[in-house]
């Protein structure tokens, strides 16, 4: 008997279940276990242990905007080789020239960026 | 705390207004005569319809948030919400492939960069300056507007009752689509792809020269 | 099994606060994120026809306005902030003219 989607996805509900749970409870058990004794420096925002510097709520660089960019393109192209690769067997040489001209074009944007040095970090 | 409570009460009855709404604009549509259309569910399949109400109820509460809270933040956070309420009703239409599109492109990637850009264009002090919106009345009299339309089309429609088949893999058969039949579609998304890369890098490419 | 007509409700719900949404508001980013929400009430609409009428055809529809709603954020959200570091506004009313400032 093939499965209802709601009996294929149990796991996935109880992962999902368990997990907030365990959340939840942990926060509310800090919450209310916990001893509150604050002082200047434990108020203070954390910097990976080192002094603060400068204000938190300056803006963000427009670079971290530009890997996000290149992130979610390259995610899209993950995501259709996905569908490709379960069938890859099936599929044969004109699948595999399909997606080759499909992951090309992509291969041909990233030369672009790589070229005009985007992803070149520091400058 | 008083605000809060007062936002938190203006939001519940925001929403039973909507639900309210929906409820008697699809009673209207229907009509007694199409009441004998829709099949009344003689299945126990209780649990399943008591988790699309609640994603459901989810999705529209999260696209509410959106359209309508003065924070930009919540709106992103709404975004979300929507978002995921969406992808997992689209597990119970046995689109199990998009559900983690969903999760993969939208939700990884799309929020990510909205996210990054309401970021990148306001300080933290200042979001609720920028996200005014005006003509909230206006906008309600167009949905109440639109919204009859779109539910009559849905609700009085005789749409043929077949029953669906049970939850296939559906990843092997939209592969088997993808490079036969929609093999134009798919070479052509690349290039959007492309194109949107070039583009979005270029227009963002000088704002990097200026920092 | 919830009958197609639910779907399709929703599915207009949310068109209808995607489109509300983008004609209330005036902070650009929240206008595209408004226009992701009624991009996803096709999406549903589509896969609700999909189900139902055992067509894998939806699917493949679905999916690529998924990758071209992204797409389409990616230069539309980079525009925003372009248009932001010059005018120094996300409000949609400020965006009038196409000519350079000066």
């Amino acid at each position: 008997m093939p499965l209802t989607p709601l009996q294929t996805y149990f796991p996935i509900g109880l992962v999902l279940l368990v997990g907030s749970g365990l959340a939840l409870v942990l926060l509310l058990l800090a919450n209310v276990l916990g001893p509150r004794r604050p002082n200047a420096a434990k108020m203070s925002p954390f910097e990976c242990g080192s002094v603060p510097v400068g204000s938190a709520r300056d803006r963000f660089g427009v670079k971290f905007y530009v890997v996000a960019l290149l992130f979610i393109v390259f995610d899209i192209e993950a995501v259709f080789l996905f569908p490709w690769a379960v069938l890859s067997t099936e599929l044969g040489w004109a699948g595999y020239v399909e997606m080759l001209i499909f992951v090309a074009t992509l291969v041909v944007g990233l030369a672009y960026v790589w070229k005009k040095g985007v992803l070149d970090w520091a400058e | 705390m008083t605000q809060t409570t007062g936002k938190l009460l203006g939001w519940i009855l925001g929403t039973a207004l909507a639900i309210g709404f929906v409820v008697v604009m699809g009673q209207l549509a229907i009509g007694p005569a199409a009441q004998s259309m829709v099949p009344a569910p003689a299945t126990s399949a209780g649990l399943t319809e008591v988790l699309f109400y609640v994603l459901a109820g989810v999705t529209i509460a999260g696209a509410a948030g959106v359209a309508l809270s003065h924070n930009i933040l919540y709106s992103a956070i709404g975004l979300l919400m929507a978002l995921l309420g969406a992808g997992s009703l689209y597990v119970f239409l046995s689109a199990d492939f998009l559900a983690v599109a969903q999760l993969l492109i939208y939700i990884g990637g799309v929020l990510v960069l909205v996210l990054f850009a309401v970021m990148l264009t306001n300080r933290i002090t200042e979001i609720t300056v920028s996200n005014t919106s005006l003509g909230l009345w206006g906008g309600l009299m167009l949905f109440v507007a639109v919204a009859p339309v779109l539910l009559a089309v849905a609700l009085v429609t005789p749409w043929a009752t077949i029953t669906p088949a049970a939850a296939a893999h559906t990843t092997e058969t939209i592969g088997d689509a993808l490079l036969s039949r929609w093999l134009l579609p798919f070479e052509v998304a690349s290039l959007v792809l492309l194109a949107s890369l070039v583009g979005a890098v270029a227009i963002a490419r000088k704002e990097i020269k200026a920092d | 099994m919830v009958p197609v007509q639910w779907y399709l409700l929703l599915a207009a719900v949310l068109f209808g606060v995607g489109l509300v949404g983008v004609l209330i508001k005036r902070n650009a980013l929240i206008v595209m994120m408004c226009i992701e929400l009624m991009l996803n009430a096709a999406n549903l609409t589509f896969l609700a026809f999909a189900r139902q009428q055992g067509n894998i055809g939806g699917h493949a529809i679905a999916f690529f306005v998924i990758a071209v709603a992204a797409a389409e954020a990616a230069v539309g959200l980079a525009i925003v902030i372009a248009i932001y570091r010059t005018t120094g506004s996300v409000n949609v009313d400020d965006v009038r003219e196409l000519r350079e400032e000066g």
